[in-house]
């Protein structure tokens, strides 16, 4: 076919393609690529000095700490919640006995972790999202630049850094008073002994029950640092760009949470 | 014989379909001050971040202390940025720290500073710009004109070769705005600074000006003197006068 012919028929079929579903696939793949960049440049600037130790111990601090108070209550009202739920389906099969490793199963496997870092991705993620969305429209990120210090590396890899680290920690924390509320909850309608029940937890706990879930809390950590710190450092639009970085950066976040638990249970259950 | 500090050459930028420089050429020698004048949206800020690389020009050179900027790695880049001061048109404080480390940050990749050093460079700088008991206070807590001077000590801590003023006397007060264009000038007399200031301000024009241009539509349609220029036969050129 002549060439003209055959630009002829491209410029029919493209033209039948609505302009907002071309735009919506042209944005998609922009944002996929810049992405995709975003996170190969992280890995670049981790190695290369200079490393940013006091600051990456601030962040950890303001990231880790400061989420402790909300990961506590969270953690603690979802192991008592997850126990008074499950106890009556438990008694009407007579396997109420069950009821402190199949709590513990569940919170250290999946609900522990997941819901750890959702939270985590409410709080840090977004305040990752805004502080450095503020810092770009008030060009402080690039007042950083011109003075010819890396501010990729001073705020971004610091920020993924601590939150890649801290979030295992919380979830660790998250558990272990998860446990323990359902404990509380075991106690509101019977009689276990401490010791009892954490002994009843144990023995039932195995290594692919805790090694796993603990891997795949640093994946999360990982994504919420990252996606808070992409959205915020290619903040546009002044302040209405503020609200939108943290806004965005919560809910890719959190479905980067569901996406990576997703793959990381299939990969499990090959070993199991 | 004069040497060129600053040299650009057909410099094209465009934003989506808004050409927004169209050919700009400008020779700047050591020790001037070249006022930029335009309308609002006439290319005068994306000028000077094209000059420290922080938007990358369509087209055209920039020579700055005789490097091309175009053929610099990231590295080289930074080295050079370094002896080049920027201050923004919000001062662009670091609002998480506060004025002394603020001042000090730009120094903290020079290994051969002590902390002695760094803080006497801070003392210096704030003494410069008449601040000296505003320390420890975080920038939320400065007024407007402390924050313009507080963002002109932070340029000048790396002792630059060349300043880039975006706008420095916007949102100030007239009596602030004269103390700011007067502190412009005598950082040029102190240090035989190269500066390029962008501004509205007739005031600020005619006290630190050695030079000015006017862009519009992406190119410079005016050049001279204060006094040549606002004395220009063009109405438009003389509007900025007014």
């Amino acid at each position: 076919m002549p060439d003209e012919m055959k630009s002829t028929a491209t410029d029919k079929v493209t033209a039948r393609i609505p302009a907002v579903y071309t735009n919506a696939l042209t944005g998609f793949f922009e944002a996929a690529t810049s992405g995709s960049l975003f996170t190969i440049r992280f890995f670049k600037e981790i190695v290369k000095p200079r490393y940013e130790f006091s600051e990456f111990l601030k962040q950890s601090y303001l990231i880790g700490y400061k989420s402790f108070p909300l990961v506590a209550i969270t953690g603690f009202i979802m192991g008592l919640v997850l126990t008074i739920q499950s106890r009556p389906t438990l008694v009407q099969f007579g396997a109420e006995s069950w009821l402190p490793a199949m709590v513990a199963i569940s919170i250290i496997r999946e609900i522990g972790p997941v819901i750890t870092a959702l939270i985590f991705a409410g709080k840090v993620g977004s305040g990752i999202g805004a502080e450095l969305a503020s810092m770009k429209v008030t060009e402080q990120i690039d007042a950083m630049e011109v003075s010819g210090n890396n501010p990729y590396k001073y705020l971004v890899v610091t920020r993924v850094m601590a939150a890649t680290l801290m979030l295992p920690v919380l979830v660790t924390i998250a558990d272990a008073i998860a446990l323990y509320g359902a404990y509380v909850g075991v106690n509101l309608q019977g009689n276990v002994s401490f010791h009892l029940f954490f002994l009843q937890v144990f023995e039932k706990l195995e290594f692919l029950d805790v090694f796993p879930a603990l891997i795949k809390t640093f994946f999360f950590g990982f994504s919420v640092g990252i996606i808070g710190c992409y959205k915020g450092y290619n903040a546009t639009k002044g302040t209405e760009g503020v609200g939108e970085s943290a806004n965005s950066a919560v809910v890719f976040a959190s479905l980067a949470v569901f996406i990576i638990d997703m793959v990381a249970v299939q990969i499990t259950s090959l070993f199991i | 014989m004069d040497t060129n500090v600053i040299t650009i050459e057909h410099l094209k930028k465009s934003f989506g379909k808004n050409q927004v420089l169209k050919d700009i050429n400008l020779n700047i020698v050591k020790g001037e001050n070249l006022v930029v004048c335009g309308k609002s949206g006439s290319g005068k800020s994306v000028l000077i971040k094209c000059l420290v690389g922080l938007i990358e020009p369509d087209g055209g050179k920039v020579v700055l202390l005789g490097k091309d900027i175009d053929g610099l790695d990231s590295t080289a880049l930074n080295e050079l940025r370094k002896k080049v001061g920027f201050l923004f048109q919000s001062a662009a404080l670091y609002d998480s720290m506060n004025v002394r480390e603020n001042l000090s940050f730009p120094l903290r990749d020079l290994k051969s500073k002590s902390p002695e050093d760094i803080e006497a460079l801070v003392v210096e700088a704030l003494a410069n710009v008449g601040l000296e008991d505003v320390a420890e206070k975080m920038p939320s807590e400065l007024s407007g004109g402390q924050r313009k001077r507080i963002g002109l000590a932070r340029t000048l801590i790396l002792k630059p070769e060349i300043i880039l003023y975006d706008e420095p006397t916007t949102g100030l007060d007239p009596i602030t705005s004269k103390e700011i264009s007067q502190l412009i000038l005598d950082i040029q007399k102190k240090y035989n600074t190269t500066s390029i200031i962008i501004t509205h301000d007739v005031e600020c024009m005619r006290i630190t000006s050695n030079r000015m241009i006017i862009i519009k539509d992406g190119v410079s349609v005016a050049e001279g003197t204060f006094d040549e220029l606002s004395a220009s036969d063009d109405e438009w050129v003389r509007s900025f006068f007014q």
